[in-house]
């Protein structure tokens, strides 16, 4: 007994408050990075991060929501999770946005929020909130600690949790008593929990017949989603596709698995996605499916979705497996795990054939979408053009963020993703406002890329005053307003399917470079089409942050489109000729 | 596709909220819980939910995948009533009064198969364990001698599958640890 005492001070220190024990957890498990605000209940922890300057760093925000978002997209573009930290009540209901957002796109990340005393939970206390009742339905596993000396052991869990498997956020939540009481600290890491088992032996049977199945088929059609980039499979999804001649189509939060300008790459998914894959899908003999989970906005009507293809679906989470279309062939594994195997397993093909036929179709749509979106030659500015002009001037070297709705569905058509993990945008729960606090974590994590951000007027108001956040550290990231003075994407729909009758989305915007100049950011605005390459380029060379405003066609709507309620090959290349 | 009675096995761990975990499952798609019931499970520490749900079989698949994604829960087997072996409890208190006059109580003993807990001079406590229907018999049987209280438990039940969770648990265990090791085996809790 007396022996294994001693063992313990070897590995940890006797005697430390449960807020150093937290931290000191969090830098045991890599974290140097934390988005965050203070508040009454987390004040000891706060205190201490004072101590542990240089060592983690911590980026206060200006609303919890931004807090969020910003640690999401920290996690989107290094790997790494995601760490943020809130204070009990309505500091901890503001992240509940961020959570679900982070729930629905599958990142990694852990939320420490306070809680007031042990004592007084359940007594209505002031700022007293059951965080763990509310968050519980949008976060992979949540705990409450009460005991300062649980708070490694939470931890440990918390980032085994959030990091393995199918990514997601975890919340802690540490009552104010366990963070000031003592304990002897020591620290390891999780690596097992009888209940969750996160790795699953590869199914070499379900691959060879895979294998045969794509060795048979003539029309073959990768979908690749978000599974891709989270398994850091980009390389063997390309090796894979290059050698059976597949070619492959992105989800929006797989954009960037695969290099846009390869010969294979098929386009972008989706209700705004490109003309080939959406109407191929129903062409193919065989679907590929990796990491994607057939989001009803990737396959529009479920009825009348591939039912002359055969499906095979590469899958770790078990639950996404014949949930929205039944598959032909599971594979309940690890994409990059089910790639490297598959890889020899394939003969080396090519389908020209086939891969024509995406070609006829990009064409069809660069006559009858592209062309006029992105290089119009009159009118005012549009969307695509401005987008496409960013992707040309900065090679694809850059990550983008979006926020979401038309900017959103702009950028990830428009933008040329070639290097993995440089798009960040809001997938599942489509939240306005994730923008600029996303740009804030993006351009945090990846200091040494060009970080981008496309925002609506709309979404930028949502989140504005995360502006504060980008004068207070100086973060040089890069706005672009595309802005039409409308809610643009409700406009479309209002436009498209309520008789153009336009409720509540016209909006009155203050002056943006006025604002953007009351927080010391440089700002331009842009009217004219033959200002903007001289304006975008001059936001490119700016060292510090800088915002353009950039004034877009007021009613100008996202095409293509797969309506809602319709199939995937009727998708609509022109509204107006309708 | 046809709604159907399916019972629920779920082995979790004992953690707080576990309840709340799988019930926001059924509550999020409009699944009413026709009976529910919790316990330990005959492996040591891991806790039992008995569940029974109407619905088609393919949501009880969907529902089955999500609970078991759930980072407590070890195990969920969903089996319809032919594959179980289940009972039910339920416990009815008649006034002593109206049970005694003519047969009725030799009734229900003897046909029914219900047992007497407690007699007291204002009141008799009878027992009948069994399927749903035969203690809805047996209620409507004692309706009439006027029935002071009855209550009746969630469902309990066994498969008739010779396989047993703890050989589950040893799979999922051995696919685990293997992986584990390859990254560090310090601490497990």
């Amino acid at each position: 007994m007396k022996k294994e005492k001693n063992e313990r001070k070897v590995n940890g220190v006797e005697n430390i408050s449960g807020a150093e024990a937290l931290l000191k957890s969090l830098l045991a498990e890599g974290v140097d990075t934390i988005f965050g605000y203070p508040g009454g209940a987390i004040m000891p922890v706060y205190d201490k991060l004072l101590d542990f300057e240089g060592r983690i760093r911590h980026i206060l925000t200006r609303h919890e929501q931004g807090a969020a978002h910003a640690a999401q997209a920290y996690s989107m573009v290094t790997g790494k999770p995601g760490i943020c930290f809130a204070t009990s009540g309505p500091g901890s209901t503001n992240l509940i946005t961020g959570i679900a957002n982070a729930f629905l796109d599958s990142v990694p990340m852990v939320f420490i929020t306070a809680q007031v005393v042990s004592g007084l939970i359940g007594s209505d206390a002031f700022q007293e909130t059951d965080i763990l009742g509310v968050s519980m339905p949008v976060t992979k596993w949540n705990c409450q600690v009460k005991k300062a000396q649980d708070i490694p052991g939470a931890v440990a869990k918390a980032f085994y949790i959030a990091t393995t498997g199918r990514p997601g956020p975890v919340l802690v939540d540490i009552t104010k008593d366990a963070q000031i009481d003592k304990l002897d600290y020591n620290y390891s890491k999780c690596t097992y929990l009888r209940s969750y088992n996160p790795h699953i032996p590869l199914n070499n049977k379900a691959i060879e017949s895979a294998a045969i199945m794509i060795n048979h088929a003539e029309k073959p059609l990768i979908l690749a989603g978000h599974g891709v980039l989270i398994s850091r499979a980009e390389k063997e999804l390309k090796e894979y596709a290059e050698k059976a001649g597949i070619p492959v189509a992105l989800t929006l939060l797989g954009l960037s698995a695969f290099p846009a300008g390869h010969r294979l790459y098929a386009g972008f998914l989706g209700m705004h996605g490109n003309y080939g894959p959406n109407l191929l899908t129903n062409e193919a003999d065989l679907i590929i499916a990796i990491g994607m989970r057939f989001d009803d906005r990737v396959t529009g009507n479920l009825k009348k979705y591939a039912k002359q293809a055969r499906i095979i679906h590469i899958e770790i989470d078990k639950a996404e497996i014949n949930k929205n279309v039944m598959v032909d062939l599971e594979i309940h594994n690890d994409a990059g795990e089910v790639l490297k195997a598959l890889i020899p397993l394939v003969n080396k093909a090519s389908h020209e054939k086939w891969i024509r036929e995406f070609r006829i179709c990009d064409k069809t749509e660069w006559d009858r979408v592209i062309k006029s979106e992105i290089s119009p030659e009159k009118g005012d500015i549009r969307m695509g053009e401005v987008v496409n002009m960013v992707s040309e001037l900065t090679k694809g070297d850059a990550i983008i963020v979006t926020d979401v709705g038309q900017n959103q569905m702009s950028a990830a058509r428009y933008y040329k993703f070639t290097e993995p993990n440089s798009l960040v945008t809001s997938g599942g729960m489509g939240t306005m406002g994730f923008g600029l606090p996303a740009a804030v974590g993006a351009k945090t994590g990846r200091p040494d890329k060009e970080v981008i951000v496309f925002l609506g007027d709309g979404g930028f108001q949502m989140t504005i005053q995360e502006l504060g956040t980008i004068l207070h550290y100086h973060i040089p990231v890069k706005i672009i307003i595309l802005n039409n003075s409308y809610l643009g994407m409700v406009r479309q729909w209002q436009d498209m399917f309520f008789s153009k009758r336009y409720a509540s989305t016209e909006l009155v915007n203050p002056d943006f470079v006025m604002i953007a100049n009351g927080f010391s950011i440089p700002a331009q605005k842009v009217m004219e089409r033959d200002d903007l390459k001289d304006a975008l380029k001059g936001l490119l060379e700016e060292k510090g942050p800088y915002l353009l405003d950039v004034q877009i066609e007021k009613e100008g709507n996202v095409l293509p489109m797969v309506e809602p309620g319709a199939s995937v090959s009727e998708v609509t290349l022109n509204y107006k000729e309708k | 596709m046809g709604k159907q009675e399916y019972t629920l096995s779920i082995f979790s761990e004992n953690h707080i909220g576990i309840l709340n975990q799988i019930t926001i499952i059924l509550t999020r798609r409009q699944i009413n819980i026709e009976s529910i019931t919790a316990s330990e499970s005959a492996v040591r520490g891991v806790h039992l939910l008995t569940l029974v749900i109407k619905t088609t079989g393919d949501m009880v698949s969907k529902v089955a995948r999500q609970m078991e994604k759930l980072v407590d829960v070890l195990k969920v087997f969903v089996h319809t009533s032919e594959e179980i072996i289940y009972q039910e409890i339920a416990l009815f208190k008649v006034s002593t009064k109206g049970l005694l006059s003519g047969n009725a109580i030799d009734n229900v003993v003897r046909n029914h198969h219900a047992r007497i807990v407690e007699v007291s001079p204002e009141y008799i406590v009878l027992e009948k364990t069994g399927h749903k229907n035969e203690i809805s018999d047996l209620f409507t049987h004692l309706e009439p001698f006027g029935l002071l209280q009855f209550a009746r438990s969630g469902r309990v039940a066994v498969t008739k599958q010779v396989r047993e969770l703890n050989s589950y648990l040893k799979e999922m265990d051995e696919a685990n640890r293997v992986k584990a090791e390859d990254v560090d085996v310090y601490g497990r809790n």
